[in-house]
C-alpha cells in the first residue's frame, strides 16, 4: 500500500506542472482580449448610458444610466438594421451559390492545380478591402464593361446604372467576403474520405444521391463556417454602402460610423453596437442550433 | 433508383481479357478469371500485385482499358457502380460519419426504395450481433465492431456478389482470426459469393475455398489452399504461401508415376505429377514441417539427405526450428514438431534428413528462388 502510494505521489507531480502549460500558453491571448476587447467593451457599455452634459460642448457627455437610449437608438435605426440583415443575408446566399460550386470543384476536380487555385481565391487579400471595393465602382459604373454588356444586349434601358444601388452593395459585399466563404467549404470538402462517395455509389446511390446524402451533409460544418464568417462581417459592414450604395442603402454600421465619427453622439453609436452585436448573437446562436453541427464536428 | 436482378437469378462471375493500365502502369494484365456462384474466393498477392484493381473493376470503381465483366450472362463492363447488385466492404469500413448504424445499414435499402426497411436491418444486425447499437455513430464502435457494421451494410442489400477489400487488415491478430471465422459463418448463412483481396496467406488460406494467388497484374497460380501449399507451380506461389527449401537438381529419369532426381549427388523420387516442369534442371522443393531430422545412421524412409551439420536451433513452443548446413553449402530450414519424435540435438552436430516423396514439388530450374520472397511479411 505505501509503495501504491508513493507511486502515485511521484507519478502526479510531473502531471501536475503539465497541467499548467495550456494555461500559459493561452496566457498571451487572453491578455490581448482583456485589453483589446473586454476593456473597450466595458467603456463601450459605460457610454451607451450617457446623456450630453446640459450647455456642455459638442461631444461632453456624462454618466446617467439612461437605458432609453437604447429604445431610442433603435427605433431611430430600424430600417437600418432590417437593411443590413436583408443585405448581408443576401450576400450570404450569392457568396454561398458561388462558393459552393468552386470549393468543390477545388476540393474534388482540380487535379494538379489545386494549389494555383487556392492562392488565385486568397489572391485577392493582397490588396486592400477599400481598394478592391472601389475598383467595383470602376468595374459597375458608368464607363465600366457590366454596363456596357448589359446595354448591348438591351437587357438594362440606357438610362439605368448600376452603382449606388442596392445591388451593387450586395454584389459588393457578397465579392469582398468570398474568400470566407470558399475557404472553410473547402477546407471540409477536402477532408472527406473519397471512399465514402465511392460506399454511397457502391450502395446504389447516383452522384446526384450521393451529393444529397453523404458529400454535403460531411461538408456542412464549412458551410456554417462560411456563412458566420460572410455574415457576420456583412450585417456590420458599412465599406460597401458608402462606396458602392446611396442614402437610401445605409446600413447600421453606416449609422454607427456617422454617429461615432461625424455626429459625435457616442451615446447612440454605443447603444447601437451593442445591439448589433446582440442581434448578430441572437441570429448565429439560432442558426448553430439549427444547423446541428455539434454532431458533424 | 437502380433495381438489381435478385442474387438468386446470377451465375458465376466471369472476367475475360481483363486489362488495366493506369499511364505506363499495368496494374491487371489480361486476366481470365471465373469465380463460381456461392464461393468463398480470395485475391491473394503482395501489394501492387493488381488484386485491389480488380476488385474495384468488379464494384465499377474503376473502368477496365479492355475486357468484360460477365455476372452469369450479364454483361457488366459498362454499368455504373450504382447499377451493380454487387456490394463491397472496404477497406477501412467506410461507413458514412454523420448516420447511426441503423441509417448506415439501411442506406442501401432506402436508395433502392425497398420498403421492409427496418426489418432487414435489424435482421442482419442481429446476424452480426450488434443490434443493441443501432442508434450510434460510426465513431463510437470499436474496430471490430466498425467492421461487422460494414459487412452487415453490405449483406443486407443481398447482392450476388460481396467484395472484401483488405477487410481485416486494420484489426489486430486477435480480433483479425475471430473476424475470419465470423466472416466464414456469415458467408455459409448467407449464401453469398464472397470475394476477398488480402495479402495475409494466412487470412486466404482460413477463409477461401479457392485462392487465386496474383503477381504483376497476372495470376500466378489457381486452386484450394492445400492444393496451392502442397504443390505451388512456381517459386513466387512457394514462398509466397509459407516457406520452402529449394534445392537444385536435374532429371535422371522416369519410370510410370515416378521421377528419379539426382539431387546434389544424392539419387532421389518424385511423383511426376508433382513436377509442373518439363526441364532437365529442375528446382526441387520441400517445405521446412515436412523434412524429418535425424542422428546419423538411424533409421529413415522415403528420401534421404545425408552429410548434414545443425548451424542453428530455435525453440518456438509448439516446434523446433533448425538450419542444417548441407555438404554443398547450402543451408536448409527443417520445423519439428516438440512431440519427442525429434533427437536431442545440438549445434554442430551431424544430421541425415529424410521426407517422403510425395511432399516433394518441382519448379523449373530457371525460377526465381527469391520471387515472392518480399511479400512474406507483407505491408
Amino acid at each position: 500500500m505505501a509503495f501504491a502510494h508513493a507511486g502515485t505521489a511521484t507519478a502526479s507531480k510531473p502531471g501536475r506542472a503539465g497541467m499548467r502549460i495550456p494555461y500559459l500558453l493561452l496566457l498571451p491571448g487572453l491578455l490581448w482580449l482583456l485589453l483589446f476587447f473586454v476593456l473597450p467593451l466595458i467603456n463601450l457599455a459605460e457610454t451607451s448610458t450617457k446623456t450630453p452634459i446640459a450647455g456642455g460642448e459638442t461631444g461632453a457627455y456624462e454618466q446617467t444610466f439612461r437605458l432609453q437610449n437604447y429604445v431610442d437608438a433603435f427605433s431611430e435605426n430600424s430600417a437600418q438594421f432590417s437593411r443590413s440583415f436583408i443585405y448581408a443575408l443576401l450576400a450570404t446566399v450569392l457568396a454561398l451559390a458561388i462558393s459552393y460550386p468552386l470549393a468543390y470543384a477545388i476540393a474534388f476536380k482540380s487535379g494538379k492545380y489545386k494549389n494555383i487555385l487556392l492562392v488565385l481565391v486568397i489572391a485577392p487579400f493582397f490588396t486592400s478591402f477599400l481598394l478592391r471595393t472601389i475598383a467595383w465602382k470602376q468595374i459597375l459604373g458608368e464607363e465600366g464593361p457590366v454596363i456596357s454588356i448589359l446595354r448591348t444586349f438591351h437587357l438594362i434601358g440606357a438610362d439605368t446604372s448600376i452603382t449606388a444601388t442596392a445591388l451593387a452593395v450586395i454584389t459588393g459585399m457578397t465579392y469582398n467576403f468570398l474568400p470566407f466563404m470558399t475557404l472553410p467549404i473547402y477546407a471540409s470538402l477536402e477532408r472527406i474520405d473519397p471512399r465514402l462517395m465511392e460506399a454511397s455509389g457502391d450502395l446504389y446511390a447516383n452522384g446526384l444521391t450521393t451529393f444529397r446524402r453523404v458529400t454535403f451533409p460531411l461538408s456542412m460544418p464549412g458551410v456554417v463556417a462560411g456563412t458566420l464568417l460572410t455574415f457576420i462581417p456583412a450585417a456590420g459592414d458599412y465599406v460597401n454602402a458608402q462606396i458602392l450604395g446611396n442614402p437610401t442603402t445605409k446600413m447600421i454600421g453606416n449609422v454607427i460610423d456617422s454617429r461615432f465619427f461625424r455626429i459625435v453622439d457616442y451615446p447612440t453609436a454605443a447603444a447601437l453596437s451593442f445591439t448589433l452585436m446582440a442581434a448578430i448573437l441572437i441570429l448565429i446562436t439560432v442558426y448553430i442550433r439549427r444547423a446541428g453541427t455539434d454532431e458533424l464536428i | 433508383m437502380a433495381n438489381h436482378p435478385d442474387a438468386a437469378k446470377t451465375g458465376d462471375l466471369k472476367l475475360s481479357s481483363i486489362t488495366k493500365s493506369f499511364g505506363d502502369f499495368l496494374a491487371v494484365d489480361d486476366l481470365d478469371l471465373v469465380i463460381p456462384k456461392g464461393s468463398f474466393f480470395a485475391l491473394l498477392g503482395p501489394s501492387g500485385c493488381g488484386k485491389t484493381t480488380t476488385l474495384r473493376m468488379i464494384a465499377g470503381l474503376e473502368e477496365p482499358t479492355s475486357g468484360k465483366i460477365y455476372l452469369g450472362d450479364t454483361d457488366l463492363t459498362d454499368t455504373k457502380s450504382y447499377r451493380r447488385p454487387v456490394n463491397t466492404v472496404f477497406q477501412n469500413y467506410a461507413l458514412f460519419p454523420h448516420l447511426t448504424i441503423f441509417e448506415n445499414v439501411a442506406f442501401g435499402l432506402r436508395r433502392r426504395g425497398i420498403k421492409e426497411v427496418k426489418e432487414s436491418v435489424e435482421k442482419v444486425l442481429a446476424l452480426v450481433e450488434l443490434a443493441h447499437l443501432r442508434d450510434r455513430k460510426p465513431t463510437q464502435l470499436s474496430g471490430g465492431q466498425q467492421q461487422r457494421i460494414a459487412v452487415a451494410r453490405a449483406i443486407v442489400n443481398r447482392p450476388a456478389l460481396l467484395l472484401l477489400d483488405e477487410p481485416l487488415g486494420a484489426l489486430d491478430l486477435k480480433l483479425r482470426r475471430q473476424m475470419q471465422i465470423e466472416l466464414k459463418w456469415i458467408q455459409t448463412e448467407v449464401g453469398i459469393t464472397f470475394v476477398h483481396v488480402t495479402h495475409d496467406q494466412e487470412e486466404a488460406m482460413t477463409m477461401a475455398d479457392t485462392i487465386a494467388v496474383m503477381n504483376e497484374g497476372r495470376i500466378e497460380q489457381l486452386g484450394s489452399p492445400a492444393d496451392l501449399y502442397e504443390n505451388p507451380k512456381t517459386a513466387f506461389v512457394a514462398n509466397f504461401l509459407g516457406q520452402s527449401n529449394f534445392i537444385k537438381g536435374t532429371v535422371e529419369s522416369t519410370s510410370g508415376a515416378d521421377q528419379f532426381v539426382n539431387l546434389q549427388g544424392t539419387r532421389i523420387a518424385i511423383p511426376a505429377a508433382r513436377n509442373s516442369s518439363t526441364h532437365k534442371s529442375l528446382l526441387v522443393g520441400i517445405r521446412p514441417e515436412k523434412f524429418r531430422i535425424h542422428n546419423v545412421g538411424d533409421a529413415t524412409t522415403g528420401n534421404k539427405l545425408e552429410g548434414g551439420v545443425v548451424t542453428d536451433i530455435s525453440f518456438v513452443g509448439v516446434s523446433t526450428q533448425y538450419q542444417v548446413e548441407m555438404p554443398w553449402k547450402q543451408e536448409l530450414m527443417i520445423f519439428e514438431q516438440n512431440d519427442g519424435g525429434a533427437p536431442n540435438l545440438r549445434k554442430g552436430d551431424a544430421v541425415t534428413l529424410s521426407w517422403e516423396p510425395h511432399f516433394t514439388f518441382a519448379l523449373d530450374g530457371d525460377e526465381d528462388v527469391k520471387s515472392g520472397l518480399a511479400g512474406v511479411d507483407g505491408e
